[in-house]
């Protein structure tokens, strides 16, 4: 009996201080996105940095963006071509090719490899200057953390990571219509009709508006936990994989909410 | 005026400070020392504002540090260099940047002329030559990022010096390079100083007045002379420590000579 109560006592208590942690988080998380509001004023500051971070992870990132976005659509159109033969038009090919990379498998895919790639990066160098010091010297100096280091990469991940999901969606559309021409021997006018039968502009505007919010968590997510990490080398490498850990499951679940909300109202 | 009234501080279960006043008066340089992990480093980050105290006040030029807002903190913070303990140099930067970002009037930083010569004459201040201006931090010895770090310290001619264990990590005879930068700065630029140090001889040569703090409170402070003095057991088995630490440097040194 007194086992029992204690170990519903020790559950209450657990979750007790995982709730405490979650609201810290959430407070702390909410301060800096209201730092970052207020420091968009201070556009002489981030404005410059915004375009060399932009540079570096639009550049770093666009070969692995599109070598996966490549193979993607290749993959889905010749899974497609053994699932379908011969039971639905030709035509359809088009259809879910241009359907699956621009609504989901773009975007998506572009999200996850850029929480990687960037985000692991954004956790990893904040976190690096937060044990070393250097933000508290950027604070030392009457300078504000938020303009300098976190609006400039936040900005740079919004601008360019919409674009490079454009350039996976065009690949992997390519690549899709390509591989279905050399394996079910489509012809460019049947994968053109599908492609556009069940398409409309809205789908494009759906892609660009997942990539935008998938932004968001690759920069911000990374940028809190980089932001706020303590105990050295050891915590440089916690939050670097808490980083893209959390980025990543943000991005699935902005997936299904997304969807449910701009698609099935 | 540095002023630090009944301020306390605690990490979780740890107390760091207790009730610890300390006052510091303008143009004197006062060292704070104490044992490694006894909270000098914390109450340096009280005045500057980056930590704030679970209770009391510190006040900085009459203003309540934890009170201000966060221009007039940025304001204060412009009149306060802070050496930090590693230097705390900016890596993507080269030593001129990061000098430059010292520059905390808003009007001088925008002028190029004036930030080139003030870079050039705070690596003079340092005993740095201007070439150095060109590295990167990951460049530099040890010795030399502090250096690097005091010169940004003072490149926005501040009037208030806080140095974040400004020896530590340095061989004997860099640190009194170190010690004699932080005296001649005190000459030259006439600036109110707090060292926070656990080095004993070097405190006490550029100290007017000595702090120790000892399981989160002031334990003694007074001139130099009035500390070496004290008959408290814990300043004497400090300042024992420290001291042999010191013969046997110096004895291992003239051996070595």
């Amino acid at each position: 009996m007194a086992q029992g109560a204690e170990a519903t006592l020790d559950i209450r208590r657990l979750v007790g201080r995982w709730s405490l942690r979650a609201a810290s988080h959430a407070g702390r998380f909410t301060f800096l996105m209201a730092d970052m509001v207020r420091g968009l004023a201070e556009w002489r500051i981030y404005l410059p940095r915004t375009f060399e971070q932009a540079m570096s992870i639009g550049y770093g990132s666009l070969f692995i963006v599109l070598l996966v976005a490549g193979f993607t659509g290749a993959v889905t159109s010749l899974q497609a071509g053994y699932q379908f033969t011969g039971s639905v038009p030709l035509y359809i090919y088009g259809t879910v090719i241009a359907e699956s990379v621009i609504l989901e498998l773009g975007p998506v895919l572009t999200g996850l490899i850029l929480a990687g790639r960037v985000g692991a990066r954004y956790a990893a160098e904040l976190g690096t200057m937060r044990v070393t010091e250097q933000i508290d010297a950027l604070e030392s100096l009457g300078r504000s953390p938020v303009s300098h280091l976190i609006l400039p990469r936040v900005l740079a991940g919004m601008m360019v990571i919409p674009a490079l999901t454009m350039f996976a969606n065009v690949t992997g559309f390519v690549t899709g219509w390509l591989a279905a021409k050399s394996s079910i021997g489509i012809t460019n006018a049947d994968f053109i009709f599908g492609a556009r039968y069940y398409f409309r502009p809205f789908d494009l505007w759906y892609s660009m508006i997942k990539a935008t919010f998938f932004a968001g968590a690759v920069t911000m997510i990374p940028c809190y936990i980089g932001y706020n990490t303590q105990q050295g080398a050891e915590g440089v490498g916690r939050a670097t994989t808490l980083a893209v850990v959390a980025a990543s499951v943000t991005i699935l679940l902005l997936d299904t909410v997304l969807a449910k909300l701009l698609l099935h109202n | 005026m540095i002023e630090l009234r009944k301020v306390s501080k605690r990490f979780v279960d740890h107390v760091v400070l207790d009730q610890v006043d300390l006052l510091v008066e303008d143009g004197q340089t006062v060292a704070l020392l104490g044992p490694s992990g006894v909270g000098k480093s914390v109450l340096l980050k009280h005045i500057i504002g980056l930590i704030k105290p679970d209770k009391g006040e510190v006040l900085v030029d009459g203003l309540h540090v934890a009170a201000l807002k966060r221009k007039e903190l940025a304001e204060l913070r412009g009149k306060i260099g802070y050496v930090f303990q590693n230097g705390a140099l900016f890596d993507s930067m080269d030593v001129t940047e990061n000098i430059r970002l010292g520059i905390t009037d808003q009007a001088c930083s925008a002028d190029d002329a004036y930030c080139t010569n003030r870079v050039t004459e705070c690596l003079r201040l340092v005993n740095l030559l201007p070439e150095v201006g060109l590295k990167y931090p990951a460049e530099l010895s040890g010795g030399m990022r502090k250096r690097v770090g005091i010169a940004r310290a003072i490149a926005g001619k501040p009037k208030y010096l806080l140095y974040d264990e400004p020896t530590s990590g340095l061989d004997p005879m860099n640190a009194d390079v170190i010690d004699a930068l932080i005296e001649r700065l005190q000459e030259e630029l006439g600036v109110t100083s707090v060292v926070v140090s656990h080095d004993v001889r070097g405190s006490f040569r550029v100290a007017d007045k000595v702090a120790l703090l000892w399981q989160a409170k002031i334990r003694a402070v007074g001139t130099p002379e009035e500390i070496l003095a004290s008959r408290d057991p814990a300043v004497q088995q400090f300042l024992e420590r420290d001291l042999e630490m010191a013969v046997i440097q110096s004895e291992s040194e003239g051996g070595g000579a």
